[in-house]
């Protein structure tokens, strides 16, 4: 399996909002988005999961274009972003049990999954009394549930202690020595499986047009 | 099946939070017993108005519970991954709202005789009190589910999405509380049923498609 993307612009209200270099990432590799706040390095994962629309470029997963078959691309993807989506009201185990069902995926791998990212033992604990490493960790735990082959990744080793981001760190290697890829955006060396560094520049101002009797400053 | 599975969590965190159809079953009650001690009046002006009173209310709770169908999980981050689910968004959009109508919908039919009887309903309307509440709540949450989801990124969205919704809610409403007028007056109340199944049916075929249309627009 192989991740490609062309270089990728994404528009949000009339301004360009990410001007993305072209990459490959392939399977057993990790890619890492590099760049300062406000690059779209999130505005990029998310439109590679197909959340936002790619306004030009194109990405493709083993051949399949993003635009040509939106359902078949996102059916590979599992994303992890800012949001843990935890629902405070269930237990942590019943949070993965619902995210498994929802992604027809065995409920075996639940109990893996709360294993690699220890979890274990507050397994019955209602989520809403977890702190913020936890309900993180219970949020990537998904990505094992979720049991699809493109991981994308943005910050996910916020508020997460040394011993966690080990622990996540090992997860990565795990699913990418089984042929995953990962995506991940962050901005500390996490100690990650070996992939392309891409950096990602804010997109440029606007180039003041020649013919712009304004922006050339005609006026003054 | 993955549809079945969002159905299964949305009823449980229903139950979990709020006691599910609890709240808007005792909105429900509290609403129709208000209005006849605020409008005072004979038992044959309470006979006349028992059924307009009834729907009324009905909506009114219906309305209660509808702004956090979606938001809810905009906020927490759980649409997105319910966007990436194996199920297609139109399909998890009515199982959203199927789940809405257990929670919210369904307890009111339970309720509704026994408020009946304090507004001296006639005992001829009961059937057609029943029947119009079992054919008309459902789309009550069909409509509510599109403007949900197209108020799913304002805060504090409840108001709009009522001035949104209520609209759209009259035929629904109008023709329940003529079928229990022409029923208390003995009259045949067939057809005003009949419409409203009309109704609740083209609710149902244009939801899935709207209310997604909405979210997708939402999540950009």
């Amino acid at each position: 399996m192989i991740l490609a993307a062309d270089p990728i612009e994404v528009e949000r209200g009339g301004r360009l909002a990410l001007s993305a270099p072209g990459f490959e990432v392939a399977a057993g590799q990790a890619g890492v988005l590099r760049g300062p706040n406000g690059a779209g390095k999130s505005t990029l994962l998310r439109a590679l999961a197909g959340l936002l629309p790619i306004s030009a470029g194109d990405a493709r997963l083993d051949g399949v274009s993003i635009h040509a078959d939106r359902e078949e691309f996102a059916s590979h993807i599992a994303y992890a972003g800012h949001l843990d989506a935890v629902k405070p009201a269930l237990s942590v185990r019943e949070n993965l049990a619902s995210w498994a069902a929802l992604y027809e995926t065995p409920l075996s791998g639940v109990d893996h999954a709360l294993a690699a990212f220890d979890l274990t033992s507050i397994a019955d604990t209602a989520s809403a009394y977890c702190s913020a490493g936890q309900k993180r960790r219970l949020g990537l735990s998904r990505l094992l549930v979720t049991d699809r082959p493109v991981w994308l990744l943005d910050e996910p080793t916020v508020s997460l202690d040394a011993a966690s981001v080990t622990l996540f760190a090992e997860a990565v290697s795990a699913h990418c020595d089984q042929g995953g890829i990962a995506l991940a955006a962050t901005h500390i060396e996490i100690g990650l499986p070996d992939g392309p560094r891409i950096d990602v520049a804010p997109p440029s101002e606007v180039a003041a047009d020649e013919n712009d009797p304004f922006l050339t400053g005609a006026w003054t | 099946m993955s549809v079945f599975a969002l159905f299964q969590r949305d009823l449980r965190l229903a139950f979990r939070i709020g006691g599910g159809g609890l709240m808007a079953g005792a909105f429900f009650i509290m609403a129709v017993t208000l209005i006849p001690i605020g409008a005072g009046g004979s038992p044959e002006v309470l006979t006349r108005i028992a059924g307009g009173v009834l729907w009324v209310s009905a909506l009114l709770a219906c309305l209660l519970s509808l702004d956090r169908l979606f938001q809810a999980d905009f906020e927490d981050g759980s649409l997105d991954h319910i966007m990436l689910a194996p199920a297609p968004l139109e399909m998890s959009v009515l199982a959203k709202a199927a789940a809405h109508w257990v929670t919210t919908g369904a307890p009111l039919i339970i309720v509704a005789p026994l408020l009946a009887i304090t507004l001296n309903l006639a005992p001829g309307a009961y059937v057609a009190l029943m029947a119009s509440l079992l054919i008309g709540t459902p789309a009550l949450s069909l409509i509510g589910a599109i403007g949900a989801a197209l108020t799913v990124g304002v805060r504090r969205g409840g108001l709009l999405l009522s001035l949104l919704v209520m609209p759209l809610y009259l035929p629904t409403m109008v023709l329940g509380a003529r079928a229990i007028e022409r029923a208390s007056i003995d009259l045949d109340y067939l057809s005003p049923l009949a419409l409203q199944g009309a109704v609740t049916l083209a609710a149902l075929a244009i939801t899935p498609f709207a209310a997604a249309a909405a979210l997708r627009v939402n999540m950009r």
